[in-house]
């Protein structure tokens, strides 16, 4: 428990320190601030985020996939940028709008947050809302009636390397 | 070079964001337009910051512009998941062109049934 809210603590005050970069070796001013500011942020939301423990922190095998999730993700964000410009300058607007079910097998709740934010900058998916293992989605182009079959589309390229990294 | 490189990644970023406001404008209801706007002003935005980081190099405004990456690419889609929900049950209808719907349904069920007795 106590470990857990020093890594919390801790990854505040790195941003603190980022963001009040360069400072002066004797600037004791922003380092006191950044401290308060990190253990008064600390007191008013002391629940430490679920699903991180400390046996998979040691594990490097993790941190690999971790950095191999962000060109997979940042490929399929250019693939949704094109997408949306050409719906949006096609002059007849070619959309099929609908929301649509699909289901998720993940468990850990920081791998679900990061798969709904990773669904909705993906081409035409906007996440909506999970319920149990339902995530609901709006998508902009129905072609399929079958849960399997949006499942496997919209979730599948994640699910592989989220699960290999949380769980 | 670096100034040349980041110019041209600023100009596809302010491309990408052009592409959102005109999905605000042309798309028909607030789901299809939280889609483009989403969509393509995380990108876009990303795109500008990245081209000033290269501009700038590694230095205190550079790196804040990584920073400032990081933030928009987490708080975007979620700030667009929040606003889709909250309008869905508010009861801001789909556009009448829709294809499906699965979640009216459950939408109406409570989310935490053990919290509504009392």
């Amino acid at each position: 428990m106590i470990i857990k809210r020093l890594i919390v603590f801790t990854a505040l005050f790195v941003i603190w320190l980022m963001c009040t970069w360069p400072f002066s070796p004797f600037d004791l001013q922003s380092f006191i601030a950044g401290l308060l500011a990190a253990g008064i942020v600390l007191m008013i939301f002391p629940s430490t985020p679920r699903g991180i423990n400390s046996s998979k922190l040691s594990q490097p095998k993790r941190y690999i996939w971790a950095v191999v999730y962000v060109p997979v993700l940042v490929w399929h964000m250019i693939k949704a940028n094109l997408d949306v410009l050409y719906r949006v300058v096609h002059p007849d607007l070619p959309i099929k709008p609908g929301i649509v079910k699909i289901k998720t097998s993940l468990n850990n709740p920081i791998a679900r947050a990061i798969l709904c934010n990773s669904i909705t900058l993906t081409p035409g998916t906007l996440a909506i809302d999970i319920r149990g293992e339902d995530i609901y989605v709006h998508w902009i182009y129905i072609r399929k009636r079958s849960v399997k079959s949006h499942t496997e589309e919209i979730g599948g390229r994640f699910e592989s390397i989220l699960k290999k990294v949380f769980e | 070079m670096s100034y040349t490189l980041g110019i041209i990644i600023i100009g596809i970023g302010i491309l990408f964001d052009i592409g959102g406001c005109i999905g605000l404008i042309r798309m028909p209801d607030v789901y299809n337009r939280l889609q483009s706007a989403t969509k393509c002003v995380t990108m876009g935005t990303c795109c500008i910051l990245l081209g000033i980081f290269i501009i700038e190099g590694i230095n205190p405004s550079g790196l804040k512009a990584l920073l400032a990456m990081i933030f928009v690419g987490l708080t975007s889609p979620t700030g667009a998941h929040s606003l889709a929900r909250a309008s869905y049950r508010y009861g801001v209808k789909l556009w009448k062109k829709s294809v499906g719907d699965e979640y009216s349904e459950i939408c109406r069920q409570p989310e935490h049934p053990e919290w509504e007795q009392d």
